[in-house]
């Protein structure tokens, strides 16, 4: 039987055991009774964000319902060897290991996701103090009041004898910064008191943007069928505050709108469930070019049954202007991602599509990615084309060792030596 | 005629510090709060020494003495530059880039005017 069959088994299993009513576990999930009924029988098959909501109200690894739970504890005891190559630990003997000593495999399995967890947090701080725009700002307004009031007051400390006019204007610049810094400070603890949600506040309007196409899961049926305008889309949500996020925001959902009249959403779905996932493939069928293609496997609603995907596009520069986040495949949010990502390789060759396997250290089993750099708007005679890439990330397991490129998310967090594309050091190695 | 140096900086209480100490030794005070027509600026003041802000509104204290080291006229101006940022790599690069001082803030005032004397003695 196939495995996505079972997972409906499994999720029976598993809310029985949390004694959740079925009621209950599909309006957590936000689907109806029913159809969490069909999905319990096997009826209906699930992937992707129903997948991993449904296992999130279920408090289990999503991995848990997909395999079921010797594969998630067998794929966790593989990451914690990959993760520490040096330490030993025979490659042949991990499901011997799982099967005499189910309590501490277990354990240790539970370590690796908490030591993944830990370090999935260092990387967002780390990433956040380096890089973020609105904690730099801060600091350094801070800093230049301190400067002021400190040269200030010892202008008046050391001055014997200073104008009455430049007293008062001193001592008022004091006051004025004095309050300045009383109110920068207090606001940059109401920032970093919201740290513990690293992900959470949107700081420039490609931010906004981004969190205003996850919130509604990157898919919108209303222009998949006509019925809604992109004003109305992009004016009646209050995610877009800034003039620029609402632009950015009519620049994406037209392209979206495009893109769907290319590739409709139900013949979509048909051909990627005759063809596979092979944008190339995807592609031929409908006579569209491949960038639109990764950009409509990327919308796709939850229960298309392709599972999760991911996806980054970049504009010439290198410069990220889309992320779609993938489970386990970790995105720099301020800093600049690894050079060796296929999306870069696809900018240095036009038009080439790459298709590779990547895995990022102690960040899983491996991906599948399809990577393409297209001119980024209509090419003439009289201007030299402007190019964009677009790498969509797909879920890939059992992947041969020969076949995958390791690559980075960003060189601050880098843990990789000797790395020909290293900027910068790593906080977590020593060295360039 | 004594000596002139131009303040490039967006803070304007630093500002008014930096200039009441330096008028004080003598010095004849220009100042700029930004960043966009700095170079320009500094060209057409020609001072004896440049302090110089990183972090302006419209362009990077960086930018400006990239370009101010590639004109012949100001390729030898000692630049004494400001920032918040005190690490190791912010200091390289303004050293790589030409600045002749590097101070981070907060600073003392004692510290600017050792810093000013021995760059224009």
């Amino acid at each position: 039987m196939p495995q996505r069959q079972l997972a409906g088994t499994r999720i029976r299993e598993r809310r029985i055991m949390a004694r959740m009513r079925q009621a209950d576990l599909a309006q957590r999930a936000g689907i109806s009774a029913s159809y969490l009924n069909l999905i319990e029988h096997n009826r209906r098959r699930i992937g992707g964000k129903l997948l991993v909501r449904i296992a999130e109200k279920l408090s289990v690894e999503p991995s848990v319902l997909s395999e079921g739970a010797e594969a998630a504890l067998l794929s966790a005891l593989r990451e914690a060897r990959a993760a520490a190559p040096g330490a030993g630990a025979e490659a042949d003997t991990v499901e011997e290991f799982a099967s005499r000593f189910p309590g501490w495999a277990a354990l240790l399995a539970e370590r690796q996701k908490r030591v993944t967890d830990l370090e999935r947090t260092v990387e967002a701080l780390t990433d956040r103090l380096t890089h973020d725009p609105h904690l730099a700002a801060a600091l350094h307004e801070m800093l230049s009041t301190v400067t002021a009031i400190r040269s200030t007051a010892s202008i008046l400390a050391d001055t014997r004898e200073i104008e009455k006019e430049w007293r008062d204007r001193f001592h008022r610049n004091i006051n004025e910064d004095a309050a300045r810094l009383a109110s920068s400070s207090q606001a940059l603890v109401s920032y970093l008191d919201g740290a513990s949600e690293v992900e959470a506040s949107a700081t420039s309007p490609q931010e906004e943007l981004e969190a205003f196409l996850a919130a509604q899961d990157y898919h919108f049926p209303s222009i998949e069928d006509g019925s809604g305008r992109i004003s109305d889309l992009v004016n009646d949500t209050p995610m877009l505050q800034s003039a620029p996020a609402r632009g950015l925001a009519r620049m994406w959902l037209e392209r979206y709108r495009s893109d769907a009249e290319a590739l409709p959403l139900e013949a979509l779905k048909r051909a990627i469930g005759v063809q596979g996932v092979d944008p190339a493939r995807i592609a031929r069928r409908f006579h569209a070019d491949l960038a639109a293609v990764m950009r409509r496997m990327a919308s796709l609603p939850a229960d298309s049954g392709i599972g999760g995907v991911g996806m980054v596009s970049c504009d010439a520069s290198g410069t990220i202007t889309f992320r779609r986040p993938l489970d386990g495949f970790a995105l720099p949010r301020f800093a600049a991602a690894c050079p060796l990502w296929p999306l870069f390789q696809a900018l240095s060759r036009p038009m080439v599509p790459l298709r590779q396997h990547v895995v990022q250290p102690g960040h899983g089993e491996g991906f599948l990615t399809y990577a393409i750099s297209q001119p980024s708007s209509v090419v003439s005679f009289d201007e030299e084309p402007l190019f964009e890439a677009h790498m969509l990330i797909l879920p890939a397991t059992r992947v041969a060792a020969d076949d995958v490129r390791e690559i980075g998310v960003s060189c601050r967090i880098c843990p990789r030596e000797g790395c020909a594309g290293r900027r910068e050091p790593s906080i977590l190695a020593e060295g360039f | 005629m004594g000596k002139r140096v131009l303040v490039i900086e967006d803070e304007p209480n630093i500002i008014e510090a930096i200039s009441f100490l330096l008028s004080r030794e003598g010095w004849h005070v220009d100042t700029h709060s930004n960043g966009h027509d700095a170079a320009d600026v500094v060209r057409a003041k020609a001072p004896d020494l440049l302090i110089l802000d990183v972090m302006l509104p419209g362009r990077s204290g960086y930018d400006i003495l990239t370009e101010l080291r590639e004109d012949e006229a100001t390729a030898n101006l000692p630049v004494l530059m400001l920032t918040a940022r005190g690490q190791s790599k912010d200091r390289d690069l303004a050293e790589r880039l030409g600045a002749s001082r590097f101070m981070t803030k907060p600073f003392s005032n004692a510290e600017v005017l050792e810093a000013v004397g021995e760059l224009v003695p």
